[in-house]
Formats: C-alpha cells, sequence, structure tokens
C-alpha cells in the first residue's frame, strides 16, 4: 500500500515510468486477478488477507448504527421491558410445550421410518452471529457478519434465521464472512413446494422481499399461499428447511411458463443477527457432501453427480447378507395379519417400526434391522430411539 | 506534496470508501455518487505524483472487497479513471467548476462502464438505467467536493 508514495517529488515522467506504462502495468495486474479470481478461484487466500484488512472498515461502517442501538435500548422504558419479558416468557413457554410434542413426533417418525439416527436433528451446531454490514442494493444482496474462520465458519454454509433461510456463506475471512442472500439475483436455492412436493428452483430478484420461480411450466400445480422448503439438493441447504410463500402466481395463456414470486419467510430486511448452522453429515436430511466449492451457483457441483454408492450405505462388515433376509422376511408381516413373527429370527418383533417401511428395504432399514438381530426379543421400540450409535 | 498532504490524501480516500459502502435505503442507495471514485479522481487530478494510478488501483481492489462480483472489476475501472485524472491534470485543472463537473460526469460514465462491462463477462448483467444515476449525482456533487478536498493545499502538487 505504501507504493503510491515512491513517487513523490520526482518529475512526472519520472522512475515509476509514464502514467500509460503505470496503467498498462497496473490494468494487466486487474485482469490477471480478475482471470484467476473468476475462473480459477486460485484467490480464496487473498481474499482472505483482504477480507481481514477490510473488517475494521466495515466496522467503522457500521458503528453509527451499532451506537443508535445502544442508545436505543439504554433508554427503552421500564414498563416497556417488562412488557417485553412478559411475552418472551409466553413465547419460550409455547415454544417449550411445542418442542415437547415435537421430540415424540419426532421419536414416533423415526421408529416409524426404522431409522436409529433420525431422532437426533439434522442441524449438529448452531453459532449467532451479528450482522455487521447489509447491502441490498438490486445488484447484490450481501450480508457481512462477525464471524469467521477462527469460529469455524466455512465457505458455503447455511446461513438461517428463526424463521427460514436467509443464505450461504461467499467469502471467509478471519473474522468475519460474506453471506450472499437467497434474494440476490445470483443466488438460486432448489426448493420443493411442501404441499405437492413438486421441485424446482428459487432465484433471486435482487429485492429483499422477492423470490422468483421462473421455471415452472404454465399448468404447475402451485398458488398463491404455497410454502416452499428446501429440496436438499444443491449440496448445501438440508432438506425441509422453510425458505418462502408464493405470493402470486400468474399464468398467461401465450407463455408457457408461469410467472411466479414468492416472499421469503426470513426478515432479512431487519434482522440483526443470524445463525450459522453445521449439519450432521451423516444424517440423511443432510446434503450430500461437497468437495469444498459450491459459492455462488453457476458452476456444477462434482459431489452432485451420480454415485456408486448411496451416501450413507457403510453397513458394519457382515450384515449385508444377514440383514437382507430379516427385512424382506419383515415387510409382508406388517402389511398384513403378522403371519409368524417368530420365523423371521426375532429381528422383527424386536424392531415392530422397521416392517412399516416396505418401500425400499434393501437401503435404509439395513443397518438398524442387522444390529438389533443378535440381541433377543427384550426390548421394545421407544429404547433405539434415544441411544443413536452407529453400527460400526 | 509534503507527508502530511499524503496522510490527508489517505484519511480522505478511507472516508469516501466508507461512504460507498455505508447501508442506505435502496432509493437512496440509487442516487448516492461514487465517493471513492470523486475523490481518487481529485488526487489524481491534484496530486498526480502522490496518488494517481497505484492510489487508483488499490482503492478500487478495497472496494472489490465489499461489493464487487469478482475482485480487480473496481481496480481496474478505478485505475483507468485515475489514469485519464493523471493525464490530463493540468487541463481538467484549469478549467471552471462547471466544466468540470462535465468532465467528472464523462470519467464517471467510463467507470461506470468498465464495471458494467465487467459485470457482463463475469455472468452478472444487470441492465436496469439506475445504475447510471450516480454519474449525474456525482457530476452535481463534484463544485463542493473539490472545494472541500482542495481547502488548504490549493496549487500544490
Amino acid at each position: 500500500m505504501a507504493a503510491f508514495g515512491t513517487a513523490a517529488g520526482r518529475p512526472l515522467q519520472g522512475r515509476g515510468g509514464s502514467p500509460g506504462f503505470r496503467f498498462t502495468l497496473y490494468a494487466a495486474l486487474a485482469v490477471v486477478v480478475m482471470y484467476l479470481d473468476q475462473r480459477e478461484h486460485y484467490l480464496e487466500q487473498l481474499h482472505y488477507l483482504l477480507q481481514a484488512a477490510a473488517y475494521p472498515i466495515q466496522l467503522a461502517v457500521n458503528s453509527p448504527s451499532t451506537a443508535w442501538q445502544w442508545m436505543r435500548q439504554s433508554f427503552e422504558s421500564r414498563e416497556r421491558l417488562q412488557a417485553e419479558n412478559a411475552h418472551l416468557r409466553a413465547g419460550a413457554r409455547d415454544l417449550e410445550l411445542r418442542s415437547m410434542r415435537y421430540e415424540a413426533l419426532a421419536r414416533e417418525n423415526g421408529e416409524l421410518r426404522g431409522l436409529r439416527d433420525a431422532v437426533p436433528p439434522v442441524a449438529d451446531r448452531w453459532l449467532a452471529a451479528e450482522i455487521v454490514n447489509i447491502q441490498l442494493s438490486s445488484l447484490r444482496q450481501r450480508l457481512l457478519i462477525d464471524r469467521g474462520a477462527v469460529n469455524g465458519v466455512f465457505r458455503a454454509q447455511a446461513v438461517l434465521d428463526d424463521r427460514g433461510l436467509i443464505g450461504q456463506t461467499t467469502h471467509v475471512g478471519p473474522w468475519s464472512a460474506e453471506v450472499i442472500l437467497i434474494t440476490d439475483p445470483a443466488h438460486a436455492v432448489p426448493v420443493r413446494i411442501e404441499r405437492t412436493g413438486l421441485r424446482t428452483i428459487a432465484v433471486g430478484a435482487g429485492d429483499a422481499t422477492t423470490l422468483a420461480l421462473p421455471y415452472l411450466p404454465a399448468n404447475a400445480d402451485i398458488k398463491s399461499g404455497d410454502l416452499l422448503v428446501t429440496s436438499g439438493l444443491g449440496g448445501v441447504f438440508p432438506e425441509g428447511y422453510p425458505v418462502a410463500r408464493v405470493t402470486e402466481v400468474h399464468r398467461d395463456a401465450v407463455q408457457p411458463l408461469a410467472q411466479v414470486r414468492a416472499a421469503p419467510l426470513a426478515h432479512i430486511d431487519t434482522d440483526s443477527e443470524v445463525m450459522l448452522v453445521w449439519f450432521r453429515a451423516d444424517h440423511p436430511a443432510a446434503p450430500a457432501p461437497t468437495a469444498g466449492s459450491v459459492g455462488e451457483i453457476r458452476s456444477g457441483n462434482r459431489a452432485m453427480q451420480p454415485q456408486p454408492v448411496p451416501p450413507r450405505a457403510a453397513p458394519p462388515p457382515a450384515p449385508p447378507p444377514a440383514a437382507r433376509a430379516p427385512a424382506s422376511a419383515a415387510a409382508p408381516t406388517s402389511a398384513v395379519v403378522p403371519v409368524s413373527p417368530s420365523a423371521s429370527r426375532a429381528a422383527a418383533p424386536a424392531h415392530p417400526p422397521a416392517s412399516s417401511a416396505p418401500s425400499e428395504p434393501e437401503l435404509q432399514p439395513a443397518p438398524p434391522a442387522s444390529t438389533p438381530a443378535p440381541e433377543p426379543a427384550s426390548e421394545p421400540a421407544p429404547e433405539p430411539a434415544p441411544a443413536p450409535k452407529e453400527p460400526q | 506534496m509534503n507527508p502530511y498532504g499524503r496522510g490527508r490524501m489517505l484519511l480522505t480516500v478511507l472516508v469516501a470508501l466508507v461512504l460507498t459502502v455505508l447501508p442506505l435505503p435502496p432509493w437512496l442507495d440509487v442516487l448516492r455518487p461514487a465517493f471513492l471514485v470523486l475523490a481518487v479522481l481529485h488526487w489524481s487530478v491534484n496530486a498526480p505524483r502522490t496518488g494517481g494510478i497505484a492510489l487508483g488501483f488499490f482503492a478500487g481492489l478495497l472496494l472489490d472487497v465489499f461489493q464487487g462480483p469478482v475482485l480487480g472489476q473496481r481496480a481496474l475501472a478505478l485505475a483507468l479513471v485515475s489514469y485519464i485524472g493523471v493525464r490530463e491534470h493540468q487541463r481538467i485543472r484549469s478549467k471552471p467548476a462547471f466544466q468540470q463537473a462535465i468532465i467528472v460526469f464523462a470519467a464517471l460514465a467510463v467507470y461506470e462502464f468498465v464495471v458494467f462491462a465487467i459485470d457482463g463477462w463475469s455472468g452478472h448483467p444487470v441492465t436496469s438505467p439506475l445504475r447510471w444515476v450516480h454519474t449525474v449525482t456525482g457530476a452535481l456533487i463534484w463544485p463542493p467536493l473539490a472545494a472541500i478536498l482542495g481547502q488548504g493545499s490549493a496549487g500544490h502538487a
């Protein structure tokens, strides 16, 4: 950075070369930097350094609004605080009740699917991050947050708030990270319409309250009010997180595609805090593991190519032949009258839930059905849920 | 130019950078002049040896970290603007403020065009005419801005 002091006091055409020469030099440098950054993604290291250098400036940029918020909070009246406290308490109680119910439902679901590890939620760990800077122009919708590599943040990490999806990290510095919002025109998120299961892609419209669904045919079953959730494709976001609600559907007889707009559920323009989420890689709902660079979804993701093995097969050395037998034998028992539960090596009674998922007998129920097999049929259903140990 | 002047230059460029990335409501954001370009242009015209192309390049690179789709975009555009400023500094300096504003408008248009072209090449095309609005507001704000920046250092360099 001290470079532009060196020419001081010398004639204009001095040692630094003529302005034309120096400009050519810097222009060539800029072009090389652009090429490396755009095509090859070589400059992660440089990005990292520059992000670190820029962070103090960003803090300075943010300081007026921080000071304003601090002032407002410290001058809030006692009544308002009390009212807010009561409100929060009621909300917390409500959530606790609901999460009690959720635990029960999740366990039930796990039992139904016969998956030992369906019960722990797909999100492994959360970290709250404060928004340091926000850019909401029609060209760029980005956030800067105050967590970075020292907190374990990585590139293409999912960012949520308490209502829905916000975006993903694009550049990570040591103490800060840049988040591209789902409403950025350069961002696309694979979604599923919750009501119908129809999968499509939601593209940012350059406006904090709008997403566009440009790839739906005119006769697609979608209507205003439909909830969009992540579909789990794309390798960044796990399946089933709420994204947006459809606000308007235009069907034009001339156009082959419907024009659909949706409003993100996350309060992107008013949030002051977001959540960074780490997902369990071995969870069935988790995004497929990525080789590192997804970033802006322009280039294809290598990890999403067809894979020779299903991601979470990894059965213990012996079981596959043994596991198939009880699973296939168990399927008919639940379908109709239990013919002979004892005949199937006591595996089915030990694990009745395994039998009620007959649709995919060779893939998912295999590990759970194989592990309880050596045990006698002493333990009834709810046991496997709280102890999610891997078969290995 | 003395070291005192160099510190002043860096400080003003830093302030301009902060003003450029300060979050603003969208309608104001469209009107916001490109303060960093104006500051760099001012220093390349009025202190072509101290400031100049290197200043433009590094200021642009820093701006790219804040808001570029690709690193080097604004570095190139700002280096070009400051090259124009350095090359024509005597001609620009001798003009009255009104004519200077017209030249600044042209320089801002060049800057925005380079940014626009690289946006397109790098796959982020935005063809909204709103992106050109700041060239007008930048030209309008130039006379007072130049007066503020030039305070105390008139006739230098």
